[in-house]
This record gives structure tokens, C-alpha cells and sequence, in this order.
């Protein structure tokens, strides 16, 4: 079973974390997830940084382009969690915009993530739809999910499709808006993630974009199984360091 | 093959639509409304008026003859440096904004880099009583003072991107994260031919409008609709699309993009995409640009900032692959030294992108019957101070 699935086999609500690898610094990604793990979040997202983010807001740019300064490529990412299996039992994701992977070549990067141990990937500028011609077998032969994003302006008929075609969890960000903190969620948002919690999926949903603390990760997962946090933790990161996760985890649980 | 937009949004292999879930609403809808609209008289009827009356269209093709006396050969101009707001740029504006207003958008966002896109947007905005916002590099609002203060004076909103390379391309991807962040009720103007599909079919078909005029003009003035060779300078290539668009499937035109190649191809300063890029995604779409073997998008160079683009629209990547199209690619000096030329030879000061173009003929020789139609995309008012500190006029 993908450990993606089994952490949603869970009864209770998963907390996914987000962070730019090679940011702060480049050898922080290994550091980074054992104190995601000893501070007991559920899912890690590790950014793979991009020159042109289109879909995020300034503070993952601004560490996506502090990584790429540091040195961060595709490789040395791989180089670094070649080992990653022997310290980390959490479903693991790779978030990134689909050239880097292009150059790499899609099916050498889909080898390197299965033979690493990676779970799945969020790829936000691949469409579902150019997934579903070209690249899902290769994907599914080499065990990686796969998830796509939905907004408040997802049309119905696309949300079923993308349902069909996802494995693992539905993103569901929060509001229309690239990727960033915000200190609390209005009745737009929560009657978004009513309706649809209401459409009786196949997939279980998180909510990301805009959950920054206590309040708004309750709100979302009131509703969803779920929710990632990617913005406020990057700055927390730069201003409290990797030493301090574990009081960051708790303040969002508490 | 063939060398226009299949019904999937490629171009052989370039095209297509790249974008982040967010952006599939917006997209969507023009997808599906842009044929549509396009098509209807009443659009048509508009379109065609304010081209005539505002714009000024159609524009002159002009014999230039002491040009094509000192080269030996037929060349003729296509004056778009004549079109209102002095370059091909507005005859798209006109175009979506007559589309943003039939699919009911009542804010406009635009992405510039030199700022000629971001005038003739504001222009029109201006024109039609909608609020503008213009996304420009921080930088380039450094260096292009008389285009931000034009901007300003039409009305538009001139937004500093801070990010990235803080250039055209990171512009452009503010423009873009402001409609991600504004779905419903605003319309992105992109100025290319660039994009995600629709965008890179529908800006081809607004400038399109070029190469119908000189199929008629070439009748009357050589007895034959088509040239011999076709001429334009690319960048994201939205004047060269429009040239060459009706002549795409005409075999017996010779067509030819010139590239900005900077200080030199092999300098690290340049921006001829045909010879640098790779195939890769930018800004929505599949096609060939300018990046690092781990697949960042670099900054390119040339002494135009209308050249320097990472990427070029998927057409020209499908017209360079697939061979349909000859690549030329001309230095910063070659370009200036053009640009002095046609200046003195025939009173014409081009933009120094167009300028590229005119620096083909010390590169490349034509025979003497042969009809060269170049398109003069651009007239040269903002550069003056490039070329006042080039050749030192003062």
C-alpha cells in the first residue's frame, strides 16, 4: 500500500508540511525532515525549486530562488534523499513545476523517486488531461501518485474528472489566489469546502494555500481530511531555524 | 504538415496549455469563446472600424529604393511603424479588448517589457473607459522611463515586478499570479504570440491582419499576391506571426526570422532562442526557450528590450524545427548599424528590434528580381536615447 494511502487510513486529520529544499540552507533537507517527523506531522511536501513559480506566492519563490542560489539542482535533491528511507517512514511528496522534471527526462526522474522511496508528486503545471494521455502509465508503473489541484472555480464536471484520474488526495486550495499565509478564512471558503465535501468523491481531500495557524488549519480540516502548510512554515524557518519545528507543529496543533 | 494551430492548441510538437489548475477556469472560457467571438459580424465590424479609423490601418507597403538599390534587390516595407502608438502591438490590443468586453471582464492586467505592449494596452483601456494594470520589471521601469510615464498618462496602473530577473518574464508571471488571483472578473492582454493556448492562435489571428494587407498591396503593386522572402524580426514573435500568417502554408515564400543574438551567440549575452533554447515550458506553453541543463529559465540579453524573451511563441519553434522557416540571428552592433542605415537611406528610424531585421542584408544576399517584404514592426521614438548613446550624437 502507498504510504500516502495509509496515512489517510488513519482516523484522525493529517497535517502535511511544505518546504523548499536547499532553503535556508542547501543541506538543510535531511535536518528538515527528521524534525518533521520527530515533531509528529503526517505527509511532507519537499519543493523542488523552480526559476518561475507561476502558481506561488512571494515568500515560496523568494526561498525557491535563495535555494537555487545555494545550489540546489534535481540531482543533488536525489543525491540527498538517497538515504532517506533509512530515517523516514512518512509518505513522502515532491512538489515541483513540470520543466525541471522535463529536462531531467520524465521517465529517469519517475526511476530515481521510486528507487529513493518517493510516494508521489505534485506537478500544479501539468494538467490533468496532458497527464492522462502521456504520462499516468509511466507514473503508475513506477508506483507514484499523482495529485492536481482544484480552486472555488473548478467547475463540477472537471472535479469528477480529476477524481477519476488522481490517486492519493484532491488538493483543494483554499481560495483563488496563489500560494501564501492568511490569518483567517471567510464563509466563501468553508462553504467551498462544504460543497465540495459534499460531492461524495472518490478521493480524499486536503486543504493548502493560505493556512498559516491554529485557527485556519482547524477550519480547514473541519471539512477535509487535511491540510498542508507551506508559506507560513518557510517563514518560520527562516526566522526560527530548523532546530524549533517541533514548537511550530505544536502551535498549529494545539 | 502543416505549419498553423492544430484543433488540440500545438504546433507540431510546441503548444499546448501548461498551466497551474487555477488558471484552467480563464483559459477555458476563451478557449471556447475566442472562434466564436471572433467570427460574429458585429465583432468583425468593430474590429475592422477601429483598425481603419483609430489605428489607421492598412498601413503603407512601401518600395524602398535606395535600399533595394544598394542591396540589388526588391524590397519592400511594411509600415506598421505607422499603425497608432507606433508599432504592430495595438492591433492585437484592439482585438482583446473588444473580446474582454463581450465576455463581460471589467479589468484589464498586461505584461510589458519595453513597454510597447504596455502602452497600446493602456491605450485601449483608455479608449473603452476599463481599468489597466500594466506588470513590468522593476528593472526595465529603470530603463524605460518615457514608455512607464506614457502608461501612466493614459490612465493604466504600472505595477513594479520585484521578483526573479525582475524582466519581461518575471512580468509576466505577476500578470499571471494576478489572474490566478483575480479569475472572474479580469482579462489578461498577453502581448505575444506566447502563452498558454488560446493566447499564442488568438494574438496570430489579431495581427494576421498584416499579411492580408500585403497579399493585396503585393497584387497591385507586382502583379502576385506572395513575395519572394518574408522578413520580420522575432522576439515572442507576435509581428513575425502576423506576416508571415497568411503566406504559413505558401510554399513559394521564402519566410525569415531574425533573432536578437546580443553580444555574440557565444557570449552568454544573447537571446536567439532558435540557436540557444531547448524545448521546454514557459509561461503556459510547450516550446523552445533558454534555460539551464537542470531546467531554469535564464535571463537572455540583447540591446532591444522587445528581443529579449526566453522563450519564442510555439509557432516559431515549429517553423525553426520543422525547417518551414530560415533563422538568422544578428548581433546588438549589426542590428544599430541597420538601423543607422534605413535611417539615412530611406528617413525611416526603426525600433532596434525592427532594426534586427534590416541587418539581414549585409548577411545575406537576394537577386535582383527577387521581392523581399520586410515587416517594419516598430518606429524607433523610444530608442533614441540607445541610439544617441551608441553612435554618440550628441
Amino acid at each position: 500500500m502507498n504510504r500516502i494511502d495509509q496515512a489517510f487510513a488513519q482516523d484522525k486529520k493529517l497535517l502535511s508540511i511544505y518546504f523548499s529544499a536547499g532553503h535556508p540552507k542547501l543541506e538543510d533537507t535531511l535536518p528538515i525532515l527528521k524534525a518533521l517527523q520527530a515533531a509528529e506531522v503526517d505527509m511532507i511536501e519537499i519543493g523542488l525549486p523552480f526559476s518561475d513559480p507561476l502558481a506561488d506566492g512571494p515568500t515560496i519563490q523568494d526561498s525557491a530562488t535563495q535555494a537555487l542560489a545555494n545550489g540546489m539542482t534535481t540531482q543533488r535533491l536525489f543525491d540527498q534523499l538517497e538515504q532517506v528511507r533509512d530515517h523516514i517512514h512518512l509518505p513522502l511528496i515532491i512538489m515541483g513545476y513540470f520543466n525541471p522534471i522535463l529536462q531531467y527526462g520524465v521517465e529517469a526522474f519517475c526511476e530515481k523517486c521510486e528507487a529513493i522511496g518517493i510516494d508521489g508528486l505534485i506537478i500544479p503545471d501539468l494538467p490533468a488531461d496532458v497527464y492522462h494521455e502521456h504520462y499516468q502509465a509511466l507514473f503508475e508503473q513506477h508506483g507514484l501518485y499523482n495529485m492536481f489541484l482544484i480552486t472555488p472555480q473548478t467547475p463540477e464536471e472537471r472535479i469528477r474528472y480529476i477524481d477519476k484520474v488522481s490517486n492519493g488526495f484532491i488538493y483543494m486550495v483554499s481560495s483563488a489566489s496563489v500560494t501564501g499565509a492568511k490569518a483567517t478564512f471567510g464563509d466563501s471558503q468553508t462553504d467551498y469546502f462544504k460543497r465540495i465535501s459534499a460531492l461524495g468523491l472518490n478521493t480524499p481531500q486536503i486543504v493548502g494555500f493560505g493556512i498559516s495557524n491554529s485557527e485556519t488549519y482547524q477550519a480547514a480540516t473541519n471539512h477535509a481530511q487535511g491540510a498542508i502548510i507551506g508559506s507560513a512554515f518557510i517563514q518560520f524557518l527562516e526566522k526560527e531555524g530548523v532546530a524549533n519545528i517541533g514548537a511550530f507543529v505544536e502551535r498549529i496543533r494545539q | 504538415m502543416q505549419y498553423n494551430v492544430n484543433e488540440k492548441g500545438y504546433y507540431g510538437d510546441f503548444g499546448g496549455a501548461y498551466i497551474p489548475e487555477m488558471l484552467y477556469p480563464n483559459v477555458e472560457e476563451l478557449r471556447l469563446n475566442y472562434k466564436k467571438i471572433t467570427a460574429e459580424p458585429e465583432f468583425q465590424e468593430a474590429f475592422n472600424a477601429l483598425l481603419k479609423d483609430y489605428v489607421g490601418r492598412p498601413t503603407p507597403l512601401y518600395f524602398a529604393k535606395r535600399l533595394s538599390k544598394k542591396y540589388n534587390t526588391k524590397i519592400y516595407l511594411k509600415r506598421e511603424d505607422l499603425c497608432h502608438t507606433g508599432a504592430h502591438k495595438v492591433n492585437n490590443t484592439i482585438g482583446q479588448i473588444l473580446l474582454a468586453q463581450r465576455l463581460g471582464k471589467n479589468r484589464i492586467i498586461a505584461e510589458t517589457g519595453a513597454g510597447q505592449h504596455g502602452v497600446a494596452t493602456a491605450t485601449v483601456c483608455a479608449l473603452m473607459g476599463i481599468q489597466c494594470i500594466v506588470y513590468m520589471g522593476a528593472v526595465d521601469i529603470q530603463r524605460q522611463a518615457p514608455n512607464v510615464a506614457r502608461m501612466k498618462m493614459l490612465g493604466a496602473e504600472v505595477r513594479p515586478a520585484q521578483s526573479g530577473s525582475k524582466t519581461l518574464k518575471d512580468a509576466t508571471n505577476e500578470a499571471i499570479r494576478d489572474w490566478i488571483n483575480n479569475p472572474v472578473d479580469t482579462h489578461y492582454i498577453i502581448g505575444s504570440v506566447v502563452g498558454p493556448h488560446p493566447y499564442p492562435d488568438m494574438v496570430a489571428r489579431f495581427q494576421a491582419v498584416i499579411s492580408a494587407e500585403v497579399q493585396n498591396q503585393l497584387e497591385s503593386l507586382e502583379g502576385r499576391t506572395y513575395p519572394d522572402h518574408v522578413v520580420a524580426c522575432v522576439g515572442g514573435g507576435s509581428n513575425a506571426a502576423g506576416i508571415y500568417y497568411h503566406y504559413l502554408e505558401e510554399k513559394r515564400v521564402n519566410i525569415i526570422a531574425v533573432e536578437a543574438a546580443g553580444k555574440g551567440i557565444d557570449t552568454g549575452e544573447s537571446a536567439a532562442t532558435s540557436a540557444l533554447g531547448k524545448e521546454g515550458i514557459i509561461h503556459g506553453s510547450k516550446t523552445l526557450l533558454m534555460q539551464t541543463p537542470d531546467g531554469q529559465i535564464t535571463e537572455p540579453y540583447s540591446i532591444s528590450a522587445g528581443l529579449d524573451y526566453p522563450g519564442v511563441g510555439p509557432m516559431h519553434a515549429h517553423l525553426f524545427r520543422s525547417g518551414r522557416a530560415e533563422f538568422v540571428s544578428i548581433t546588438d552592433d549589426e542590428a544599430m548599424t541597420a538601423g543607422l542605415e534605413l535611417s539615412q537611406l530611406e528617413g525611416i528610424i526603426p525600433a532596434i528590434e525592427t532594426a534586427h531585421a534590416f541587418a539581414l542584408f549585409e548577411q545575406r544576399p537576394f537577386g535582383p528580381e527577387e521581392v523581399v517584404v520586410v515587416n517594419l514592426s516598430g518606429r524607433g521614438d523610444k530608442d533614441l536615447n540607445t541610439y544617441i548613446d551608441y553612435f554618440k550624437l550628441t
